[in-house]
């Protein structure tokens, strides 16, 4: 089942504008999940105020499940730029169980320490398992327990609602 | 005894890497999944940070009845990047020079809770034994053993040619030297044909290459000339003089007349041809300063490349390993 891509992604970005003026977020860094998250992080890009490209991060090796599900075949090169005391933007396609973002904050840390973190999700699907909860969220889902969102991209972008058997 | 084939004691049931021995019946699809793991683990050394959690809480034990500055160093340096906690275990005060049996050690190394044993020994089989004698949840590397193989240093140099040559089809590869005592050019030539390269020639005096290694699917050459025609890759390998037991050399200046890699024998392969050599060098028997320093020379990519690969194993046979019982599960996490 095809879900509403546009109307979410106009939300985020007027979220998130709106809560960079308020909190004073200038020459932000912001940092797209490999795969999703960037291609969803590249269309915010234009209402950020920031002069830094967009940075990636790919967080297989900081994955908790490494020992169940053993290693993603492919991984994807984290890009990031000195981002000590600098204004993070984390992005993401999907927020689940919120393990995702551990990790990515985990890699983020192993970097430097920022001066703040910011989320930002197109899909929050509500079934946290840690204490991580969206700054931004496009669209908050309810799925049934064998269903899951997917995004297909980056040109043309969309999203879908697949069944898991 | 019975011994295990080497493909059914390395993978476990879901076909993935639980020791890591040999190459020989690995075939393309793994080998080209360790140097994309490889590949990862490189760009992560160019990072300023060059240490990821993986193995955080994992024991790697360096158990090296053999010595190897390099080999050690790099396994030693791959383990601590991936955040495991590393003992290098010295063989020569070692409860085993007292008379210890190798499998009294091992029990004991296992009952302190280690995870991965890295092993290299002079014996052939050393860590094939150790794989089958050890607790199913310790992953067994082997870092080179006897004559019979060096599977993590043939996948650093595999790794080598992809990143120089783009890839292994077409390639003509030269391995050059002492190809009898190589544990190094029994596994490149394994790697090199499950890969595709078009030839691999394997290049020496009689004394020190076999005719048999023909049957492995290499071209014998006794003469440079003919051997360094219009190779991509050459690979020089270091005189075993410790393993030699007799008299297998005229001498050492007359191999590096008739076999040494100079700027003048260089010339008979492609003008953007390779020269690879695992080390340690031996100037001026198997090859000249000139060249081992030269523009063709890819010897320390070797050995960053090394760090990588052994990452890319690490990582893979303890994954491997922990999912003996388990079932892999599907999906990221989010």
């Amino acid at each position: 089942m095809k879900l509403d891509l546009e109307g979410p992604l106009a939300s985020m970005k007027e979220q998130l504008s709106a809560y960079c003026e308020k909190k004073n977020i200038e020459d932000a860094i912001v940092v797209g999940i490999h795969t999703g998250g960037v291609w969803v992080a590249e269309q915010l890009m234009s209402v950020v105020p920031t002069n830094e490209a967009l940075a990636t991060l790919d967080i297989t090796f900081y994955r908790d499940d490494f020992t169940m599900a053993g290693l993603n075949p492919k991984v994807n090169q984290t890009s990031l730029p000195a981002i000590e005391d600098r204004h993070v933007i984390l992005v993401d396609d999907v927020l689940m169980s919120g393990r995702t973002i551990r990790a990515a904050m985990n890699e983020i840390f192993d970097f430097g320490r920022p001066a703040s973190i910011t989320l930002a999700i197109l899909y929050d699907l509500g079934q946290h398992e840690l204490p991580i909860a969206a700054d931004i969220v496009g669209q908050r889902l309810t799925l049934n327990p064998d269903q899951r969102v997917k995004l297909v991209g980056p040109d043309p972008l969309s999203v879908s609602i697949m069944d898991t058997h | 005894m019975m011994r295990s084939e080497p493909r059914a004691l390395q993978l476990n049931e879901h076909g993935q890497l639980k020791h890591f021995l040999t190459l020989d019946g690995l075939d393309k699809t793994l080998l080209t999944e360790i140097l994309d793991r490889a590949e990862s683990f490189l760009s992560m050394g160019e990072q300023s940070v060059k240490k990821v959690p993986l193995l955080r809480g994992k024991t790697v034990v360096n158990l090296f009845f053999e010595n190897s500055t390099r080999t050690r160093t790099t396994f030693e340096l791959a383990a601590k990047r991936l955040s495991a906690d590393v003992i290098n275990l010295n063989i020569e005060t070692s409860a085993t020079s007292k008379g210890e049996s190798l499998l009294d050690t091992l029990q004991n190394l296992e009952a302190m809770q280690s995870d991965m044993f890295i092993v290299r020994h002079s014996d052939s089989g050393a860590a094939h034994f150790i794989a089958e004698h050890c607790t199913p949840n310790v992953a067994i590397i082997n870092a080179g053993d006897g004559r019979h193989a060096h599977p993590t240093q043939a996948m650093l140099d595999m790794l080598t040619i992809r990143r120089h040559k783009g890839g292994f089809e077409g390639l003509k590869v030269a391995i050059v030297g002492d190809i009898m005592h190589s544990r190094v050019a029994r596994s490149q030539l394994q790697a090199l044909t499950t890969l595709g390269v078009s030839e691999v020639r394997l290049v020496g005096p009689k004394t020190l290459v076999p005719s048999f290694f023909a049957e492995m699917g290499a071209t014998i050459c006794h003469d440079l000339e003919a051997g360094l025609k219009d190779v991509d890759v050459i690979v020089m390998l270091r005189l075993q003089k410790e393993r030699m037991k007799g008299a297998l050399l005229p001498s050492e200046s007359e191999f590096y007349r008739l076999y040494g890699l100079t700027e003048d024998t260089l010339a008979w392969a492609k003008p953007d041809a390779i020269v690879m050599h695992p080390g340690p060098i031996n100037r001026g028997v198997e090859i000249s300063s000139e060249v081992a320093d030269g523009k063709h020379s890819v010897i320390l990519n070797q050995v960053t490349n090394g760090i990588a690969i052994r990452m890319a194993v690490m990582s893979m046979a303890m994954s491997g390993q922990l999912q003996c019982d388990e079932s892999p599960m599907a999906g990221e996490d989010k």
